[in-house]
């Protein structure tokens, strides 16, 4: 549809670019607030709860309720924080979250993402960023728990982050590119969602991708029940919205990178490309809410064995093995 | 010193509550910690201090019920009847047998209850949030039955001394008895999602673990004790009441670790719910309060008798001179006895296990604090 992002930059091309952008934001938004409101929802239901339902029909404005909520907070740095650091912290925890939505493909045409040659490797750079957003939160606060907090996150992210991109060269040895786009088109001219040729990858990326998102059974960084609240203890108001925010827009982009990866992405049958993609996401998203309510929490050490022992070995197993896949079955 | 020497210093001090989700109410706990190796723990009571057994010297004893609810308020009937219990051995009265059963009902209903709070929270202290939820719906029914027979939820006042102050409302035995084979369903639940769970096995197996000598060393009782393989239940072993009629088995632990600890909860709850069936069973019709004088004199003397709690032996030592008030009154809290072992068994664990550990002690404030 629109190629501008071929175009030579001009105001015009300028200006489409800023509407992509905003654009987005605004889908990123509307997704973390309903996605909110769809994990209490669903943690209320699986409970034998109801769940919100008091603001708006169906409670279809509370999330809406509690950000203006927190807009309306008081802004409290501590007296012993390390002012410009914790003020920086969210920011810099916030925004490669969002940077990291423009390389996922939501439909079939690139009309407000971009399409770059090395989408995969953009995502995990840019994931890898906002650990430092978290690490510095967490040293800034000036608080034990927070501490501990920060540096459990800084750990566990920068561990999972080489299963991780393990799982995700096998995608990529398969597909023959890096853009996100082309790893959809790779699975439709297959004929197959990369989920069944990549198993034993899916498995390790979903392991490696929950406890990237930090969420149950790998929400240590802020076990309620040991570290208060972890890295964000001494946040409050729009600061500590932004970490929620970053952590929600994870879990979107995570989703969208499931879906993208081993789902087929925008590719299915009648329904239009968004909608599949969608779908796809919403599962991923129900999927993640569904361990939140069964799971009990990983031990610290139990984390590390399972990354480096586990994780990792199977992550170069399935390497090889899609290797020789490519090679001898796809090929010969 | 200036802000580097402490940040190289290695050893930290971390204070844990008074105001920490966790905590179980507002207990503080001195953690000294290097890296996440726990040095030493220094536990800090009181925070929920009111002085019931000072109190007590100014009731009579029929007042000093309702100050037993509040001390291991999840598990206030047992409280009831230890108390109810001394005052009646010193008394030596006799209760009606209607009385009797509908106490043991309650008090195993009661100790199901408490067991399944035990349950939730221990889960929730181990990161897992549905447990705690579910647990509280069978719990719901229970407090719901007593709602009935007593007209509170959570702080009973129902045991008098000679008997129980309301006999069950018509249909209330029958509630009781629809309960049994929906919580016997459930426990098979609990028992296929908890224990088939090797997230939490991970965590609670081998952790936490002390031998039978420790236990009695440190005066440990109930669960805390059996858990180490010593079959010790004063139900059994100093029947009170009339559990010597009942048929139901005592389960004990192998290992003394915390998940023995977990598992021994989930039995006991089987148990008592084959006590509460064969006591519907049994049930006779007649007078649910004996003949006791208006004004109860304890005769001058010390008595003292234990219970099987839901946490541990509860005992009342009364020390009377005759007066319709006693002269002293010492309660054993079999909370605040366990956590003495808390110290010990923290030393050189790992942070993690912390609230693994604490969790499974099993600590109720109001008990710890009295």
């Amino acid at each position: 549809m629109w190629q501008w992002q071929t175009q030579p930059l001009t105001w015009s091309t300028f200006l489409a670019m800023l509407i992509g952008t905003v654009v987005i934001l605004l889908l990123a938004l509307g997704v973390v607030t309903y996605g909110i409101l769809a994990e209490r929802k669903v943690l209320g239901w699986m409970q034998g709860r109801i769940g919100p339902n008091r603001v708006g029909p169906f409670g279809l404005l509370q999330t809406v309720a509690d950000v203006l909520k927190l807009f309306i907070k008081e802004d409290v740095v501590p007296a012993a924080a390390d002012r410009p650091l914790f003020l920086l912290a969210p920011v810099l925890a916030f925004v490669p979250a969002f940077m990291a939505l423009a390389v996922i493909p939501f439909s079939m045409q690139h009309i407000f993402t971009a399409g770059i040659g090395t989408g995969l490797l953009y995502y995990l750079a840019l994931s890898a960023l906002t650990i430092h957003g978290v690490m510095l939160g967490g040293w800034a606060s000036n608080n034990k728990y927070s501490l501990i907090g920060g540096m459990r996150s800084a750990a566990q992210m920068l561990s999972y982050e080489v299963p991780l991109g393990l799982s995700l060269v096998g995608v990529a040895l398969l597909a023959g590119s890096l853009n996100l786009n082309d790893v959809v088109r790779a699975q439709q001219h297959l004929g197959l969602w990369f989920i069944i040729p990549q198993f034993l990858g899916f498995c390790v990326f979903i392991v490696a991708a929950t406890a990237e998102l930090n969420r149950t059974p790998f929400d240590l960084p802020e076990a309620e029940s040991e570290l208060v609240a972890g890295y964000h203890t001494e946040y409050s108001g729009f600061r500590w919205a932004f970490f929620m925010l970053t952590e929600y827009v994870y879990l979107f982009a995570m989703a969208g990178l499931t879906a993208t990866l081993f789902l087929g992405g925008w590719s299915g049958p009648w329904l239009p490309g968004w909608l599949w993609f969608a779908l796809k996401a919403a599962a991923f998203f129900f999927f993640q809410f569904w361990l939140r309510n069964t799971m009990p929490r990983i031990r610290a050490d139990q984390l590390m064995t399972l990354c480096w022992k586990v994780l990792l070995p199977l992550g170069l197993v399935n390497l090889v093995l899609t290797a020789v896949l490519k090679a001898v079955l796809l090929k010969g | 010193m200036d802000e580097r020497d402490v940040v190289r210093t290695e050893e930290m001090l971390l204070n844990v509550g008074p105001q920490h989700p966790s905590t179980h109410g507002v207990f503080r706990l001195i953690v000294k910690i290097s890296g996440e190796t726990i040095l030493d723990a220094e536990p800090v009571i009181g925070y929920l201090h009111r002085g019931t057994e000072k109190l007590a010297e100014n009731l009579q004893y029929t007042q000093i019920i309702p100050y037993t609810d509040r001390l291991d308020y999840l598990a206030a009937m047992l409280n009831n009847y230890a108390l109810c219990h001394t005052v009646e051995q010193a008394l030596g009265v006799e209760i009606p047998e209607r009385a009797e059963y509908l106490r043991v009902i309650v008090m195993e209903l009661q100790r199901i209850a408490s067991h399944l709070l035990f349950i939730g929270a221990y889960l929730m202290d181990l990161g897992a949030m549905g447990p705690f939820l579910y647990a509280f719906q069978e719990r719901e029914r229970i407090v719901q039955m007593f709602n009935e027979i007593c007209g509170a939820r959570l702080t009973y006042n129902y045991m008098r001394i000679g008997g129980v102050r309301w006999d069950a409302p018509p249909g209330w035995l029958d509630q009781v008895r629809e309960f049994i084979p929906y919580m016997r369903e459930r426990l098979k639940m609990y028992d296929d999602l908890i224990t088939g769970n090797e997230i939490f096995l991970n965590r609670v197996r081998g952790v936490g673990k002390y031998d039978t000598e420790t236990a009695l060393a440190y005066g440990l009782s109930g669960i805390n004790l059996r858990c180490t393989g010593l079959e010790w239940d004063l139900r059994r072993k100093k029947p009170y009441s009339i559990y010597d009629r009942f048929d139901f088995e005592i389960p004990v632990g192998k290992n003394g670790d915390c998940f023995d600890r977990y598992y021994l909860h989930l039995l006991e709850m089987r148990e008592s719910l084959k006590i509460v069936e064969q006591a519907i069973e049994q049930i006779p019709s007649g007078p649910v309060l004996g003949k006791v004088p208006k004004l109860i004199r304890v005769p001058a003397g010390e008595y003292y008798s234990g219970i099987e709690g839901a946490r541990g032996e509860i005992g009342f030592y009364i020390v009377s001179d005759g007066k319709d008030k006693p002269y002293r009154l010492k309660i054993r809290k079999p909370s605040f006895v366990n956590l003495q072992l808390l110290p010990e068994l923290l030393r050189g664990e790992s942070m993690s296990n912390l609230l693994a550990i604490l969790g499974a002690v099993d600590i109720v404030l109001g008990e710890v604090d009295a």
